[in-house]
């Protein structure tokens, strides 16, 4: 469905992304991950044509993304950034008619069409009820589902998430998490997501992409990915990798006995394993 | 509370009921202004007499009072404030700030200038100073948006500080050019805090002829800054042009402030404190926000300059004036009663 290819792009000279290759395939769901400062956002803005590569190419369905015209993207593809307006004082179904922007020419008034989806946005993130609620009324999880019934209005064929648990309690994060399998198996919207949680990344994604200092180190199913090697190859750190009863791994860190010896040595990547861990 | 218990399962938005009350509420109120204004000045007249003016023309001494003097003034007093208004809606909309009015990009500086400069300095071509301004103001709004195009677009920041840094340049050239030519300054003054008197029914006409398809092009800018909004990446990714737009927004909101600057001079007030008002009271909903600003904005002007010109009569204070007393107290209270800036809460 998307390819990247030999993407290079260059931010400032201590961050850049080199010659990024990856597939994202159809009605999968593929989580990045990776320790802060990868590039793993990064990645995913070039990937949603919000950032423009240095080099290399982008092809959405057998097109190069440059060619694609903005509504026309927007119908096929959408993302939903890691920060949003938070204070935008807009009621629920204010916010999901927005998503049905690519669909529309000169008129502002909804057709059926658009009343249908938009219901059926609400249904599926369970907001129905919430319809004529503020944003800033609602708590962070409600919010976040509220944002992502705007992008699935937009009915995209690929879902791109940039963290989308940031900032929410366990609760939230499950729900969240749930709604975009939801998404994935009923609907058969693939998605692309950036997390922070590594486990939540190996449980529910289909596949797991290894981000670090701007390179692809590691590609495949979270049976695969999921090793102490690659744990201790890109965040440093040494981890216990267990399995649950469907055979999802799940890791948890070792706890560092020879911390003293380890400052020396990595004293410069300390900080930023425990971040990426956490 | 309320929110809550009108937000499950009603169909309607929460603030419907609010939105159509107010809109009838500033329907009257700009009706009962126009007539107030008309009626009040240095000759009182009545309401009979004001029927038999403008509806059945009957040839009477006060004829010439409304029709040359109060009615011209009264119209154009609501079209500047009208413009003024959905200029600062725009530009809050735009800038997502709420300071943000249409002074932030240079527009009424540059007007300003250009305005000054050909009082003071040629004022045998003052019959151009309408359109002066209104350059002036555009090619500033232009220059500040220009400087704050970075290789991939321009970016809300850039835009105010590269604002304050080209107002700054453009005060301080008026402010040289008044001090050198201080003996004739005193033919500005009243134009730089805004001034309405002296409009005639020529430029009623003139104002009524670019106003109102000023007014109506904005009405296409609602849509852009709902989406704009949602931030540029949002924007983007549901398929908007953001540059674009947001060009289009800056032109829209400089012609509408040319416009009015050109006739009125420094009305300032309007455009930054109508929409936070109106916004407090109805939601933050631009389909909503910039009809009841432009019509908020029209009524209030025409109220402060008939008070201004009635109150302390035969001392006829700027408009300007009044409208800062009247509008500050308002604002706070406004501000107090319901806690916060809406989108802009911090």
């Amino acid at each position: 469905m998307l390819f990247v290819r030999d993407v290079v792009y260059r931010h400032s000279d201590s961050f850049a992304l080199e010659h990024i290759n990856l597939e994202i395939r159809e009605g999968e769901i593929t989580s990045i991950i990776g320790p802060n400062g990868s590039g793993k956002s990064t990645l995913l803005r070039i990937v949603a044509r919000l950032l423009q590569p240095l080099e290399g190419t982008v092809i959405l369905d057998g097109r190069q993304l440059k060619s694609w015209g903005q509504k026309e993207l927007a119908q096929t593809m959408t993302m939903l950034p890691q920060l949003t307006n938070h204070l935008l004082d807009i009621t629920v179904s204010e916010l999901v008619e927005l998503g049905r922007y690519p669909y529309q020419r000169w008129a502002t008034n909804l057709s059926q069409e658009d009343q249908r989806v938009i219901e059926w946005a609400l249904n599926v993130t369970n907001l129905t009820s919430y319809a004529n609620r503020f944003l800033p009324s609602l708590s962070g999880g409600e919010r976040q589902r509220a944002w992502i019934a705007m992008a699935i209005a937009q009915c995209p064929k690929l879902l791109l998430l940039d963290e989308p648990t940031n900032h929410l309690d366990i609760v939230h994060q499950l729900e969240v998490m749930e709604l975009v399998r939801q998404l994935n198996k009923q609907w058969g919207v693939t998605v692309v997501m950036v997390l922070h949680d590594i486990n939540q990344a190996a449980q529910y994604s289909d596949r797991m992409i290894v981000v670090k200092q701007g390179r692809i180190v590691y590609e495949g199913a979270p049976q695969q990915v999921m090793c102490g090697e690659m744990f201790r190859e890109v965040f440093g750190i040494d981890v216990h990798i267990v399995y649950d009863e469907d055979h999802q791994p799940f890791f948890f860190p070792k706890r560092r006995r020879d911390a003293a010896a380890a400052k020396q040595s990595h004293s410069s990547t300390v900080g930023s394993v425990i971040h990426g861990v956490m | 509370m309320d929110r809550q218990v009108m937000a499950v399962g009603a169909k309607r938005h929460p603030y419907y009921r609010r939105r159509v009350l107010t809109l009838m509420v500033l329907l009257v109120f700009l009706f009962s202004v126009f007539v107030y204004s008309i009626i009040t000045g240095s000759v009182k007249l009545s309401l009979v007499q004001v029927w038999d003016c403008l509806i059945e023309r009957k040839h009477t001494p006060n004829e010439t009072i409304v029709w040359d003097l109060r009615l011209p003034r009264t119209i154009v007093g609501m079209i500047v404030g009208m413009c003024l208004a959905v200029a600062g809606t725009i530009m809050q909309g735009v800038m997502r700030n709420p300071l943000a009015d249409p002074g932030i990009i240079g527009v009424s500086s540059g007007a300003a200038l250009m305005a000054v400069t050909i009082t003071i300095v040629f004022p045998e071509h003052l019959a151009v100073l309408p359109i002066a301004a209104f350059v002036g103001g555009f090619i500033t709004a232009m220059i500040v948006y220009a400087l704050s195009w970075q290789a991939k677009g321009t970016s809300i920041g850039r835009i105010v500080l590269v604002g304050v840094a080209i107002n700054a340049v453009v005060g301080a050239t008026m402010s040289a050019i008044m001090l050198l030519y201080s003996d004739r300054v005193e033919a500005v003054l009243p134009w730089m805090t805004g001034v309405i008197s002296g409009a005639t029914m020529e430029q009623a006409k003139l104002l009524l002829m670019y106003g109102v398809p000023g007014l109506l092009l904005s009405l296409l800018a609602i849509k852009p800054i709902r989406l704009l909004r949602l931030g540029d990446d949002m924007a983007k990714l549901l398929g908007h042009h953001v540059e674009w737009s947001r060009f289009f927004l800056i032109v829209v909101s400089a012609l509408l402030t040319g416009i009015a600057v050109s006739v009125s001079g420094m009305v300032g007030f309007i455009g930054l404190v109508i929409p936070h008002i109106v916004r407090m009271i109805v939601g933050d909903d631009e389909r909503v926000v910039l009809p009841f600003s432009a019509l908020a904005g029209g009524a209030f002007l025409v109220l402060a300059d008939t008070l201004a010109r009635s109150w302390f009569d035969p001392v006829e204070l700027p408009v300007g004036l009044v409208l800062s007393f009247l509008g500050g107290p308002f604002f706070l209270y406004i501000l107090y009663k319901r806690g916060g800036l809406g989108a802009f809460r911090s």
